[in-house]
């Protein structure tokens, strides 16, 4: 019950990160399984349909089911922490987006309990995910789970963007802000301009599905390509939503383990600006072979080509953070380090990708698929572990263990390297992706099983990190409050796990790495900006669960409104939007309620605080 | 409870009673933030739209559909109650409740007079012309276009109803009056969405 109705950043993030957790493993099971398939030429273990579904699901849930509320997960963690807040500006908010997010995964991941999962791609372009093609729910569930999901997103980003802006410590200018923060608020801004495009995307296919609206068949005088434009001008700013975060990640892990400041603060924040602007008008190079035309093409091959230059000009910082400092290799650094040269072979191929005319030859080949894994695991979900290794004393209270730490990244690093780097040259040699099994002799035999044992050593990586875990978690809480000792932003200054309140007095920020600097000032904490006083603290409440029910409810209803079942009193409800209606009402009365009962919430005294 | 501006001598109620507090001040900086949302969400509709604007399917075109009067009343009527709802934001800031509610009671019926002009529209296209949502890619984008500039009128509707009676409840306080301030901020927003729509659907789709 604690935690169903907890609105503390600190338990949001947890719940974000078992969540986001739990998805993360359900879509690496559908990458073994994807694996497993692929290990032979004409294999028969799943069908074209299974296969399908698959690589559908695998794609949708990592992405959104998994990487983001991990992200998410740290980034509540960490960031009213980082810049010296209380909380996040809205606690309601932040526990509704994490509850519609939750119940989002369900209902995509209910498809397959119930007659079957989308089987369009992750990026269901139409007509494919058309009824014409794509006749089971499972294309139903992914719009409206993703919706609902998607709503979760939204608001988490406006809420960090409101917090960031409003609620830094005094004396925190922008300038001064932590890397990560500053990635999380550049994410969050990204997230406001790109998820309402999807959002009316998946509106436009529900009614193209639900309804019979005409807006992506070519019959009715639709256009398939519409449908990809508005994908694509969400989904190429998502790669920026997912990567950023990990940017801001090495860009704290660095610093502290190099005991060095970050070398050209100022360029790395610029260059996250850039990143995101340009991030948004590179769209259409996801569509070169659409036809577009050469005009076109040339356009957003050199856009793309351009965010190479802010990339590295990250790389660069990075590097020479490390250059002359005094290295320490813990877990996060190997992590950290490990991610550097990793995510530029994803760069590179990017560039490669972005030459519209090589892409002809590329496109729809594991050369594809071996960029963006370069990219997104390669470079994202190195920056997650570097990020849950470091910041895992600060949310746990406990260390988590240095040989089995080290043992999970070389574990890891090794197989995923031997998973995608041999995709790199089955894509060279023609190997299609999105297609379930090849013929014998063409050369690819080799290189998938060595995909495969790749791909199996880095479920064993993931099952060493889940070890650690399981057996730090029945240590008693052994972290201190700056367990790296060479902390230096303003989370590593108050204990592990942090009380519930974060800062007894709100810290006075006095540079860039407020921490660091107290400490090389020769002060055991921070120069509180504020005396002793009551701490105001938001009231839990179960409202969040309860909307997020109703909308969930409401999905169901609306997917299955065209439906005839054995029960007629069933048929019934559904086809007169009685279901729909009734989550809507739970959704909309829970809103009156907190608009009705102001919530004062409670006050966290002096002496209290003092009785510590 | 800080209150950074000047109080009002005789009524205790702080001169801009929506930024007198910091969840007020938040509040308000995010549905900045929201509406910012909102404006791609329309502007991807508007997209939408125009793409598939002349895609008609044999069905009915724009030229043979609209018919501007009514579609002007429709805009006046809007207009005005954006207007109707500045009054009430003055009325607001010079704590003046009653007027406040009244103001607010306006542009709730001019809102109600639009959408039940939409709706008459509608159905006159439905019943009339056979242009239904399954018409053709036209008729989708449309329905689907000023279909959800509908319903944000009808949520804002509901929305400044409820705030109404809550005004009613619990008076003009810090905490109701960010809540008025944002709504009134969100049926701008409608207004302004409804000025592209009048111009891009109606005007372009009589003449262009």
């Amino acid at each position: 019950m604690d935690w169903i109705m907890t609105v503390d950043h600190k338990k949001i993030a947890i719940l974000y990160l078992w969540a986001g957790g739990l998805f993360f493993g359900i879509g690496g099971i559908e990458a073994l399984l994807i694996r497993w398939q692929l290990i032979k030429p004409m294999n028969d273990f799943v069908d074209a349909q299974t296969f399908n579904e698959l690589i559908t699901m695998h794609g949708t849930t990592m992405i959104f089911l998994g990487v983001m509320p991990i992200i998410f997960a740290l980034m509540n963690a960490v960031i009213p922490l980082q810049i010296g807040a209380r909380d996040v500006a809205f606690p309601f908010l932040n526990a509704l987006g994490f509850w519609t997010f939750l119940f989002g995964g369900l209902l995509l991941n209910l498809s397959w309990m119930m007659g079957g999962a989308p089987d369009a791609g992750w990026t269901s372009y139409t007509p494919l995910s058309g009824t014409a093609y794509s006749g089971t729910h499972g294309v139903d569930f992914y719009t409206i789970g993703l919706q609902i999901a998607g709503l979760g997103t939204l608001i988490g980003g406006i809420n960090f963007l409101a917090t960031i802006i409003t609620m830094r410590a005094p004396g925190m200018s922008f300038m001064r802000m932590p890397m990560f923060a500053w990635t999380t608020f550049i994410t969050s801004a990204i997230i406001l301009f790109a998820f309402p495009a999807i959002t009316v995307g998946l509106v436009l296919l529900t009614f193209d599905r639900i309804l019979g609206a005409n807006f992506f068949v070519p019959g009715g005088g639709g256009s398939p390509v519409l449908w990809q434009h508005i994908f694509w001008i969400f989904g190429h700013p998502e790669v920026y939503i997912l990567i950023l975060p990990a940017f801001g990640i090495i860009s704290e892990v660095i610093p502290t383990f190099a005991r060095k400041r970050l070398f050209g603060y100022s360029s790395m924040v610029f260059a996250t600006i850039l990143i995101a602007f340009l991030g948004f008008m590179v769209w259409a190079h996801h569509m070169f072979t659409t036809g577009l035309g050469p005009v076109a093409n040339a356009l957003f091959a050199v856009s793309t080509m351009l965010i190479a230059v802010p990339t590295g000009i990250k790389i660069f910082n990075w590097l020479f953070t490390l250059w002359g400092g005094s290295v320490r290799f813990a877990t996060p650094n190997l992590f950290a380090s490990g991610f550097i040269p990793t995510f530029t072979m994803g760069g590179v191929t990017g560039v490669m990708l972005a030459s519209a005319p090589a892409d002809f030859q590329f496109h729809d080949t594991y050369f594809v698929v071996a960029h963006f894994h370069y990219v997104i695991v390669g470079g994202l979900v190195m920056g997650l572990f570097a990020g849950l290794h470091y910041w895992w004393p600060k949310m746990f209270g406990r260390m988590l263990s240095e040989t089995l730490g080290k043992w999970t990244f070389w574990t890891f690093i090794t197989g995923f390297h031997l998973t995608f780097f041999v995709q790199h040259f089955l894509g060279l040699m023609g190997m299609q992706r999105r297609v379930f099994t090849y013929l014998p002799n063409q050369h690819f035999d080799l290189l998938n099983l060595v995909s495969t044992i790749g791909a199996g050593l880095m479920g064993a990586g993931m099952l060493l990190f889940l070890a650690n875990v399981w057996i730090t978690s029945r240590k008693p809480m052994d972290a201190g409050g700056d367990p790296w000792e060479d902390g230096r932003t303003l989370e590593w200054s108050i204990p592990s796990p942090p009380p519930e309140y974060n800062f007894k007095q709100t810290p006075l920020v006095r540079g860039l790495d407020a921490f660091w600097k107290e400490k090389m000032a020769g002060n055991k904490g921070m120069t509180p900006a504020e005396p002793i006083g009551s701490i105001h603290m938001p009231s839990a409440t179960p409202l969040p669960f309860i909307m997020s029910v109703g909308i969930f409810i409401a999905g169901l209803g609306f997917m299955f409104s065209r439906d005839q079942f054995v029960s007629g009193f069933v048929s019934f409800l559904f086809n007169n939007y009685i279901v729909t209606a009734l989550g809507l009402l739970i959704t909309f009365g829970a809103m009156l309620v907190r608009s009705l009962y102001d919530d004062h919430g409670w006050h966290i005294e002096p002496e209290e605080l003092e009785g510590r | 409870m800080t209150t950074t501006h000047a109080e009002s001598v005789h009524s205790g109620l702080p001169h801009e009673p929506e930024k007198a507090t910091a969840e007020g001040r938040n509040k308000v900086l995010a549905f900045w933030l929201f509406l910012g949302g909102e404006a791609v969400l329309f502007g991807t509709l508007f997209a939408t739209f125009l793409a598939l604007r002349n895609q008609t399917n044999e069905g009915p075109a724009a030229n043979d559909l609209f018919h501007l009067p009514l579609v002007a009343a429709a805009t006046f009527l809007l207009l005005v109650s954006s207007l109707t709802s500045v009054f009430a934001i003055q009325a607001m800031h010079r704590n003046r409740p009653a007027l406040l509610r009244n103001w607010l009671l306006i542009t709730v019926v001019l809102g109600l007079g639009f959408l039940g002009l939409e709706i008459y529209e509608f159905s006159e296209y439905v019943r009339h012309e056979e242009f239904g949502m399954t018409t053709s890619a036209f008729s989708s984008a449309f329905y689907t276009l000023v279909g959800f500039h509908g319903a944000h009128v009808a949520f804002g509707i509901l929305w400044i109803s409820l705030l109404i009676g809550q005004l009613a409840y619990k008076g003009l306080t810090a905490v109701t009056a960010p809540k008025i301030y944002v709504s009134a901020m969100y049926w701008h927003f409608i207004d302004v969405v409804w000025v592209f729509i009048f111009t891009v659907v109606y005007l372009l789709g009589k003449v262009g």
